[in-house]
């Protein structure tokens, strides 16, 4: 590497919120034309470090060199000025407006003033969606009818059509299919060979040994390690830089003998037109149900439909034998389902409420005599709950939005216990949880099933099913295509079974 | 790699007894800084009544007065405060005032007497506030125009009743309610009437599961429904409860003014959501309290008593309204990012 001054050179950055520390002097260096991967836990300081790069937070000490000389990034603006541009996990596009008007937006050509709308707009799009390998994306469609990866592909043509020399990247393929990440992984080799450098965050490892050609990892505010090398750094030592200890997937042990009585949750012939197909499948009581499959195989909606919040074309939920009235939450949570959603934030959790009303709000009228509430009762059984799951802090009245991902879910988990529910359907338990804090909600979830609950399970991370689940099925667009119990099946086998037939294979 | 392992067993699962600061400290803290500074300003408002015009201001009669104003609004906003702390908004609500006061005033209702204007009020009320409910709840309408289009209607309705003219009460027992002789320890019952449904209306928001289940439909709709609580219902329930406050409001306005008028509870609408959001009611759902709602009437009725004492017009009150809307919205978010 030629002696020049790095890109980007980020040094003692420190910034503080009320109550938290969250950068703690982070240094971070990127050279024209890499891939430097940041790794690290939620809350590590990842989200604050890019918006500092990003502009959209000042730092309270540190300095940023850009291209050896120092500068301040006081806004968005001026940060992309320079130069660096960043594609958040949430993308912020405007739903109501074009294509071409979402990647032009903020600095749409102007003839006299005016916003000139129609062929060079859309022709500039067109080159840039074409060079990211996407040009069957219409310019002039509203970006709200595209899919999570088409969404995506736009915020990344909105990057590019400003002079970029940085890209931050915040969890791009968490949203996308194995081919779609094929395609990003592409989209970032093609602009680091121009010189472009790349910040790349991600929580799959296995994605940053594809591509990376640096990490550094950040912990409590820190960097832990800086530009180790990707390939070369064994994913061991990584993990354990981001945890602070040796963990890897840890799941519990299953039980000796596989679990028997009547099926408590039993899906007959379950169809929804376009998502999945005559569906059947049974739960028994202490059993744990897996349903792997690929963005887009309907695992998600499969749930939904059970639990009645979208209402089946065709097909029977049984609970204990007896039908569910179709397309009725309520009927669902009254029969003794419960429902642990994907998006847990926008799902499941009330923010602004403290963890005792957001683990009660499913079993007030537990505690309530004629409307009126036993609130001594209500904290009482919400406490009860709450340790049964060790969530931490040990505090009902804690407000929510500050707990940890993994503790926030178990709020969700202590709701339905605290209901009484039969079975439980888990939707991505894991998802935007500590990879420390993973092997505790493992735990949790196969004491729940000891003690006599029936879950089912889908999750996107394949070792995920076959580890923790007794019994999995496998989705392919909508319909199973092989069920085994767990211990017969490995990560390669459900890989080939997912894929099988598809395009990506 | 997988490994398996037993699983850990902690959480012992009975419930111990309280440690930490008792929950009732934990949760007020916000919520009583905020009724402290409202009620600061309040006290602050009172002195400068005091020492403007010694006299007048503090004179037993007009402070009655200013309270009795506050009960017709303070009425309103009750019902007001729920509907957005749900995440809905009540544009009807002066209109349904003027419409409840005018068919409960009119000479066929005025035969039946108290109980026949009572009665009439509020099924006005309530049935206005039905109405806003299906729309809503059912019909699956934006609460802006739903009740946008029952502000219209029940306007409409109400000129259409009194032909524009004053409906004068001839009920001697309604008239007397507002008499200094039916004064109880020298409080107005309309004032009671106000206290009563704010206590009413406290107990109902903190206590019942109504309450709690209004603000988890204004905190997350979606995730109250997963949960298993019934969103539509309950936003009936809300609507319905709202009209009904109209309902009361507008009997005490009939008592009040002697006769119903169309032009009855002009712009409630806009007071009770200023005095709602002054109080730090979340105009997004999710958060509010029937205290600084309450507060948030009493400062501005407050204001304009002072403001008419010095003989201010009417413009330099809205100005002064204005200014205290923005300025306390300003200081809560500064409170608030400072916890």
């Amino acid at each position: 590497m030629a002696p020049e001054p790095p890109l980007l050179s980020m040094s003692g950055i420190t910034k503080s919120f009320p109550g938290v520390r969250a950068l703690d002097g982070v240094d971070l260096d990127v050279q024209a034309g890499e891939v430097h991967c940041l790794l690290g836990q939620n809350g590590a300081g990842k989200s604050t470090l890019i918006k500092v790069l990003a502009g959209a937070h000042q730092p309270d000490t540190g300095t940023i060199r850009w291209r050896g000389e120092d500068v301040t990034l006081r806004s968005p603006i001026a940060a992309m000025r320079l130069g660096i541009a960043t594609i958040y996990q949430e993308l912020d596009l405007v739903e109501h407006m074009s294509v071409a008007e979402n990647v032009h937006l903020g600095h749409e050509p102007t003839a006299g003033g005016f916003v000139v709308r129609g062929r060079a707009a859309k022709e500039s799009t067109a080159q840039l969606l074409k060079r990211l390998g996407h040009p069957e994306v219409d310019p002039g469609r509203l970006v709200g009818e595209l899919s999570a990866a088409q969404q995506q592909i736009v915020s990344m043509a909105r990057a590019l059509s400003h002079e970029v020399r940085l890209i931050v990247m915040d969890e791009p393929s968490a949203a996308l299919d194995p081919d779609e990440v094929d395609n990003l992984f592409r989209i970032v080799a093609d602009l680091t060979a121009e010189g472009v450098a790349v910040v790349y965050i991600s929580h799959r490892l296995e994605e940053i040994r594809r591509i990376g050609d640096r990490v550094t990892v950040l912990k409590d505010g820190r960097a832990v390690a800086g530009g180790l090398p990707a390939e070369s750094t064994p994913t061991r030592d990584v993990v354990a830089l981001m945890t602070g200890r040796n963990v890897e997937y840890v799941f519990p042990q299953r039980p000796a003998a596989p679990p028997e009585g009547e099926p408590v949750l039993s899906v007959k012939g379950l169809s929804r037109q376009g998502e999945f197909d005559t569906l059947d499948l049974e739960v028994r009581p202490g059993e744990i149900v897996g349903l792997a499959g690929l963005v887009g195989s309907g695992r998600s909606e499969i749930l939904e439909t059970i639990y009645g919040a979208r209402r089946a074309s065709t097909g029977q939920v049984l609970v204990e034998g007896r039908p569910l009235r179709p397309g009725s939450v309520r009927a669902a949570v009254r029969a003794g389902l419960g429902l642990a959603p994907e998006e847990r934030k926008a799902q499941a959790l009330l923010m602004l409420e403290s963890v005792t009303r957001n683990v009660s709000v499913s079993a007030m009228s537990r505690f309530s005599r004629g409307g009126w509430l036993d609130r001594g009762a209500e904290l009482e059984a919400a406490r009860a709950a709450t340790r049964e799951l060790s969530l931490r802090p040990d505090n009902p009245s804690a407000p929510v939005r500050t707990l940890s991902g993994g503790n926030q879910q178990k709020a969700v988990l202590a709701r339905w216990l605290l209901r009484g529910c039969k079975v439980l359907l888990l939707d991505e338990p894991t998802r935007g949880v500590d990879v420390g804090a993973r092997a505790e909600l493992y735990a949790v979830i196969r004491r729940l099933a000891d003690e006599g609950l029936a879950v089912l399970l889908v999750s996107s991370e394949v070792p995920e099913v076959l580890g923790l689940a007794d019994r999995v099925l496998v989705l392919r667009e909508g319909r199973v295509v092989h069920e085994a119990p767990a211990r017969e099946l490995d990560e390669h086998r459900v890989l080939d079974l997912v894929m099988e037939g598809s395009p990506a294979s | 790699m997988t490994q398996h392992v037993s699983p850990p067993r902690d959480g012992t699962g009975k419930a111990a007894p309280v440690d930490g600061p008792p929950a009732w400290r934990v949760q007020l803290g916000r919520a009583d800084v905020r009724t402290l500074t409202l009620l600061g300003v309040l006290a602050a408002l009172v002195l400068i009544g005091g020492i403007t015009q010694p006299d007048s201001f503090l004179d037993t009669r007009n402070l009655q007065l200013v309270l009795t104003q506050a009960s017709v609004i303070g009425v309103v906003t009750v019902g007001m405060t729920f509907v957005i702390i749900s995440g809905g908004i009540d544009l009807s609500v002066g209109a349904i005032v003027a419409l409840a006061s005018v068919w409960a005033t009119t000479v066929a209702t005025q035969e039946f007497g108290f109980a026949g204007i009572l009665f009439t009020a509020i099924v006005v009320g309530v049935g206005c506030g039905l109405v806003n409910g299906v729309l809503i709840a059912f019909g699956q309408m934006v609460p802006f125009i739903a009740t946008l289009a029952m502000l219209a209607s029940a306007r409409g309705l109400a000129l259409q009743i009194t032909d524009g003219r004053t409906q004068v009460v001839t009920v001697p027992s309604v008239l007397d309610l507002g008499e200094r002789d039916s004064y109880i320890l020298g409080i107005p019952p309309l004032v009671l009437v106000f206290a009563a449904v704010t206590v009413i209306g406290w107990l109902v928001l903190n206590r019942t599961t109504f309450g709690r289940r209004t603000v988890a439909v204004g905190g997350n709709a979606e995730a109250a429904r997963l949960a298993g609580i019934d969103v539509r219902r309950q936003r009936l329930y809300l609507y319905l409860l709202s009209g009904l406050c109209c309902g009361i409001a507008a009997f005490l306005l009939i008592v009040l003014a002697g006769s119903g008028q169309n032009t009855n509870g002009n712009l409630y609408e806009l007071d009770a959501i200023a005095a709602a959001i002054i109080g730090g009611t979340l105009l997004t759902g999710g958060r509010g309290t029937i205290v600084g709602s309450v507060l948030g009437v009493l400062i501005f009725t407050t204001i304009t008593n002072i403001f008419a004492l010095n003989n201010l017009q009417t413009d330099v009150q809205q100005i002064a309204k204005g200014a205290i809307i923005v300025a306390a919205v300003l200081v809560q978010r500064r409170t608030a990012s400072t916890h």
